[in-house]
């Protein structure tokens, strides 16, 4: 399974960055969006996989055993996401407007912002 | 007593709650922008006063003890950071008055201000590396919004780079955490600081070097600074002094913070390898300043220069470096913000702040040549003024390093010293271009000149650093005190180490 996630998130990584690479503007988009799915799949992976073991505290008990699912990566996974669906609302609003202004999604197209 | 450590961060949240009820109205946003800004800046010099006499301040949100809540803690460095933004913050709400306009005001420049401070302030304050992000973001989102705002062509060009490169590195950021945690199981800083060591080297290694390309792109150090000479010149005046102040200092934060109190185990590959980098940094980036013809231009590429600076005392790593490089992050957001407001006023002189259609501006405002040959002379590090003692302190450093028989220390101190001549060229070269010469033919014709209040509202905060600056060249002495104290905690992490988590024997149970 983790030799799976592995590959999943190299994967997922690759794409990204190979998107981000192109000229189109709204694969820049797809690829920064790749590139935070791969991310949020790595820290799972990273907190380590278990299978069929909630961490609930059983009922009755006051503690709970090993092992279970680590909580706090999938809190930072969930915090994570809410993260990156702003900031990719944000891009595809920029982009858009960078559309509308420049009537282009070539990225070849836009000056250098210094000439 | 304690609950004081929450306020820089709540303070601007609470402003730019009420900037949002008054959201059509301009007088009642500027005037809460003002106070809002002010209460900052006293309450982090309060804090500063705290931190210095009673040691480090931590405080555990929600009641949820350390290691496991998220720990809220103030050294000498994050007060002093604290300080710098009250400051910067100050000087930028003053400055905004005259030069944002109306269309900027509407979509809202006021309260994305007090969240970029919000934002800024969090991350110097926070105590857990997994909260330093959401801080990051909070304060890039901000910036991705200032910068764009206003909706002209060069800024959505400058703001694509900009967006890229930075997301590029929060994923790499993120992936550093996620990593971290799975290796070590800790998130808080200080309990990380304790684990770290039970893992092995190359794992270690690996970390640190995601960390410091993370850091790397946000500080803009050489391979990575790209962004920054792109997306500095095109946004108003204002948010250009904010991002020169603060943004890029931000990231060199995160790096002394991570690289004092994290990765310390294997100093002379990481720290070697930051000095390289740092070294690098201040050549390029000077290198690439000469080529410019355009005021902003120019001061941008000196920012990446200048963070090769800051970055050379973490990498030269003793406490007097550490404690240099800290003055020099102070000395340089003062400095480089200023000659950005400046560069504003320029601009509304003559209309434009190319070099090559500028002219005579000395005739035109003697004042204004004096302010800008002040915050020159200090950036090149010329005595009496500020940047001398940074770069003194910074050399002696080096000079001690490298008596210990490591040659690096002498070759970057012969870099810097070469880099501060180069330094040196391009600010004469921005003062005979746009202040000495004659009036060329190309130049523009002159816009209306300013009113009066306008004036006094933009040359305020123009006066009020250049004081800080000069007073700093004059007496450096209770900062340079100041910064050592804080360069001492930084490398003595056990300190650090006992306000988050309190005495051993009590974490010991936990």
């Amino acid at each position: 399974m983790n030799l799976l996630m592995a590959i999943v998130v190299g994967v997922l990584y690759a794409t990204g960055l190979f998107m981000i690479l192109r000229r189109s503007i709204v694969k820049l988009v797809f690829g920064l969006s790749l590139l935070s799915h791969g991310t949020n799949l790595l820290i799972f992976t990273a907190g380590g996989l278990t299978r069929g073991r909630p961490s609930l505290i059983p009922e009755g008990q006051l503690t709970i055993e090993q092992p279970y699912a680590d909580p706090i990566s999938q809190a930072l996974i969930l915090t994570a996401i809410v993260i990156s669906f702003a900031v990719l609302a944000f891009s595809v609003v920029l982009l858009y407007r960078v559309y509308q202004t420049i009537g282009t999604e070539d990225m070849d197209k836009l000056r250098a912002p210094d000439s | 007593m304690n609950s004081l450590l929450i306020l820089p961060i709540v303070i601007p949240m609470i402003t730019a709650a009420l900037m949002l009820l008054a959201y059509r109205r301009a007088m009642p946003q500027r005037l809460m922008g003002l106070i809002g800004s002010v209460i900052q800046l006293i309450i982090a010099f309060v804090l500063l006063g705290l931190v210095y006499q009673n040691g480090i301040q931590a405080i555990q949100i929600g009641g949820w003890q350390a290691p496991f809540g998220i720990t809220i803690v103030a050294d000498i460095l994050s007060a002093l950071m604290l300080c710098l933004s009250g400051v910067i913050g100050v000087a930028s709400a003053l400055y905004s008055l005259a030069d944002i306009d109306r269309e900027r005001r509407v979509y809202g420049f006021y309260p994305l201000m007090q969240i970029l401070l919000m934002g800024v302030n969090g991350a110097f304050l926070t105590g857990d590396i997994f909260n330093l992000y959401v801080w990051f973001e909070v304060m890039l989102i901000a910036s991705f919004v200032l910068l764009v705002l206003g909706n002209e062509r060069r800024q959505m060009e400058g703001a694509i780079k900009y967006l890229t490169l930075n997301l590029i590195s929060s994923a790499i950021f993120l992936s550093a955490v996620g990593i971290l945690y799975g290796s070590v199981h800790a998130l808080n800083m200080a309990d990380l600081a304790q684990k770290l060591p039970t893992v092995p080297q190359p794992m270690i290694i690996t970390l640190a070097m995601l960390f410091l390309v993370a850091f790397g792109i946000k500080a803009a150090v050489f391979p990575l600074f790209f962004w920054l000479p792109d997306s500095y010149h095109t946004p108003p005046t204002t948010v250009t002094a904010l991002f020169a102040g603060l943004l890029t200092k931000v990231g060199v934060y995160s790096m002394f913070r991570v690289f004092t109190l994290l990765f310390v185990e294997n100093v002379d590959y990481t720290h070697g390898l930051i000095m390289i980098i740092a070294g690098f940094t201040m050549v390029i980036g000077v290198l690439g300043a000469m080529a410019q013809m355009e005021i902003r231009r120019v001061l941008a590429f000196h920012s990446v220069s200048q963070v090769g600076y800051m970055v050379m005392g973490l990498g030269l790593f003793s406490i007097a470096s550490i404690a240099g490089g800290i003055f020099f992050v102070l000395h340089h957001s003062l400095v480089k913000s200023n000659l950005f407001l400046i560069s504003g006023i320029v601009q509304q002189h003559a209309g434009t702040t190319e070099l090559k259609k500028l002219g005579n501006q000395i005739a035109r405002d003697p004042l204004l040549a004096a302010l800008f040959l002040v915050s020159a002379l200090s950036l090149a590090g010329l005595p009496p003024l500020s940047g001398f003692w940074a770069k003194l302190a910074l050399v002696q450093a080096g000079f001690e390093v490298g008596g210990t028989g490591s040659y690096g220390g002498y070759i970057i101190i012969g870099v810097s010293l070469a880099v501060g001549l180069c330094t040196l060229i391009s600010m004469t070269k921005i003062w005979n271009e746009a202040f000495w010469k004659p009036l060329p033919d190309t130049a523009l014709p002159p816009p209306p000149p300013m009113t009066l209040a306008r004036k006094v509202l933009m040359f305020t905060p123009v006066f009020f650093l250049t004081a800080l600056i000069v007073a700093l060249g004059l007496m450096p002495d209770p900062l340079l005190h100041l910064v050592n104290e804080a360069a001492n905690q930084l490398m003595n992490k056990g300190q650090y180490i006992r306000a988050v988590l309190g005495e051993p024997h009590e974490s010991a149970g936990s």
